[in-house]
């Protein structure tokens, strides 16, 4: 698998980056690389191994459903770049 | 436009909010209408290096749902990111569910002119809520409350079955009243905890592939649901017709206007880029675990329809409006602790009390009558003690102030006279009163005797027992 100019565009894109086309090779080149390596993997034969997205075996791991307190408006807004009637204020979204 | 051309096709996607204390990764509360941004935390915010842990309640709920729905439940579970980009989420990702949803391959039965159908649920899964956007006046900000993110949702998917508004409309409703029976959510959709989506594409009848769809979006009622996809129909009509083909794209409905507009930009492919919540671990669900959730689920809809018209002979029209709320159903089966006349209790339901709360736009909770006061009330009816008529007052009364029909009836002095004595008497002095309809009626003009009996039952002030007023009346102008 490698990675064209055209997926770099559309993750960049999907991630809200603008790229100069001079950053779009660059990358293009680094995440080539990256796969490459990662592709070294495929040298391991994995037809026994189940798949896992954990390293630690633990499962089941849940809380009660209590309330716990929840925090000031004050911190809340305090990351705020913007507000207004203790809401975050951003620019104007359009349906 | 040529609609009956063209069959319809339409899938629902339905998102109900779990009504769980805390939300489901942090000990928020999940409460409507509280102030602005109170109820958050810096998990539900999104803050870095917190650590979401699921609410056990919320998974229980979520597969009693599932069960009910007729749905395999799964033996291993998992959460995964689905990413995007909008302010009314924190992290810039929804912790949903991919590949291994809570349940799946399900099924609801809905009733449409008499036929009983069977509407395919493809999926239901277990995710968070996203927070609330309003639009300032102006259009130059919009303004965030996060109190919404975090609430446990289900999304449930529908199988592309249902063939018409009308349908989609049953399936829905049917949905919530099971959501409702098990307890798990408010299912109120002018609170947004029921909210839905819908799927609709045509086809020519006698085509087997179906055509290009329209996700629908913003139907905030049932009225509006089967308004939208009715428009959407003679949308799609109009552009077959033309020979035109149908963008596949999501529309919003107006309600106000009563149209669908293109939402562009929401086309922004939908690439979601779903992966492993590398934060939650799986979760696996034991035999043990579902059998004790299994028997948690209380009598369903379509159960208490049966009993209903097994043991009190209920027809199955009066069985399926009373069940489709389970407060209606409790109140029908709690008046009839009181009396046996179980068809006499659906008219009532059915007639005075729902016409009253249709026309006032409340729920039954609203209002004070109790089950206990309708059956008594009726059981007034049977006594004698009070007429049909009089009967209406009273449960006016009832819904008003809540009083046992008893005790109204003796303060208002609502009792029937069924005294032979008391009616003879109003009886003579009606007939001396009018002896212009009295002889009318003797010259053989039989609509004269129902006027004398609007007299005398006016001159009881409604109370005299109607069968004793027209048989005493009759024996009077005989003689």
């Amino acid at each position: 698998m490698s990675i064209s100019v055209k997926d770099v565009e559309h993750v960049a894109k999907l991630a809200r980056l603008s790229l100069t086309d001079e950053e779009k090779e660059q990358f293009t080149g680094q995440l080539n690389a990256i796969l490459k390596y990662a592709e070294k993997l495929n040298e391991l034969d994995t037809d026994n191994v189940q798949p896992t997205t954990h390293v630690l075996q633990i499962h089941n791991v849940m809380r009660e459903d209590e309330n716990r307190p929840s925090l000031p408006i004050e911190k809340v807004l305090r990351n705020a770049p913007d507000e207004e009637d203790d809401q975050i204020r951003v620019p104007a979204v359009l349906e | 436009m040529s609609i009956s051309k063209y069959e319809t096709v339409i899938g629902l996607e339905v998102h109900v909010e779990l009504h769980t204390n805390s939300k489901i990764f942090c000990g928020c509360k999940t409460s409507f209408g509280a102030s602005p941004n109170s109820n958050t935390c810096p998990i539900c915010l999104g803050h870095p290096g917190v650590l979401p842990v699921l609410n056990h309640r919320a998974v229980e709920y979520a597969m009693k749902a599932a069960m009910a729905l007729n749905c395999t439940i799964a033996t291993e579970s998992k959460f995964d990111r689905k990413n995007y980009f909008y302010p009314d989420s924190p992290k810039a990702y929804q912790i949903s569910q991919y590949d291994k949803p809570i349940g799946e391959n399900g099924w609801i039965d809905i009733e449409v002119n008499g036929e009983t159908k069977r509407i395919g649920v493809t999926r239901l899964h277990l995710e968070e809520d996203a927070g609330k956007l309003t639009h300032v006046d102006g259009g130059y900000a919009s303004l965030v409350d996060f109190n919404r993110v975090g609430t446990p949702l289900l999304e449930i998917v529908s199988e592309p079955d249902l063939r018409s508004a009308e349908e989609a409309k049953a399936y829905l409703e049917k949905l919530k009243a099971i959501m409702q029976y098990c307890d798990v959510s408010d299912v109120k959709m002018e609170q947004g905890s029921l909210r839905c989506d819908a799927n609709i594409s045509l086809r020519p009848y006698e085509q087997k592939e179906f055509g290009i769809r329209a996700e629908l979006k913003n139907m905030n009622s049932f009225r509006g649901v089967q308004r939208g996809i009715e428009y959407e129909e003679i949308r799609q009509a109009d552009i077959l017709d033309d020979g035109g083909v149908v963008v596949q794209e999501t529309r919003r409905w107006d309600d106000s206007q009563g149209k669908t507009f293109s939402m562009r930009g929401k086309e922004e492919a939908h690439d979601y880029r779903y992966f492993p919540d590398p934060d939650l671990v799986s979760v696996f669900i034991s035999d043990e675990w579902k059998a004790r959730v299994k028997a948690s689920i209380p009598e369903l809809p379509e159960a208490r329809k049966a009993r209903y018209a097994a043991e009190y002979d209920l027809p199955s029209y009066d069985a399926d409006v009373i069940t489709s709320s389970i407060s209606l159903a409790d109140f029908f089966e709690e008046s009839l602790k009181y009396t046996k006349d179980a068809k006499a209790v659906s008219n009532w339901i059915m007639g005075d009390l729902l016409a009253h709360l249709n026309a006032s736009n409340l729920e039954l909770s609203d209002v004070k009558v109790t089950g206990q006061g309708l059956g008594e009330m009726i059981g007034l009816i049977e006594k004698g003690t009070i007429s049909n008529k009089i009967a209406k007052t009273v449960f006016k009364e009832m819904i008003e102030s809540g009083k046992a029909p008893q005790v109204i009836v003796e303060e208002k002095g609502l009792v029937q006279i069924s005294d032979e004595g008391a009616i003879k008497a109003i009886v003579d002095k009606v007939v001396d009163a009018n002896p212009q309809s009295v002889e009318d009626f003797r010259a053989g003009k039989d609509k004269a005797i129902g006027f004398l009996v609007g007299q005398v039952m006016k001159e009881s002030r409604g109370k005299a027992n109607p069968a004793l007023v027209n048989q005493l009346l009759a024996d009077r102008l005989k003689g």
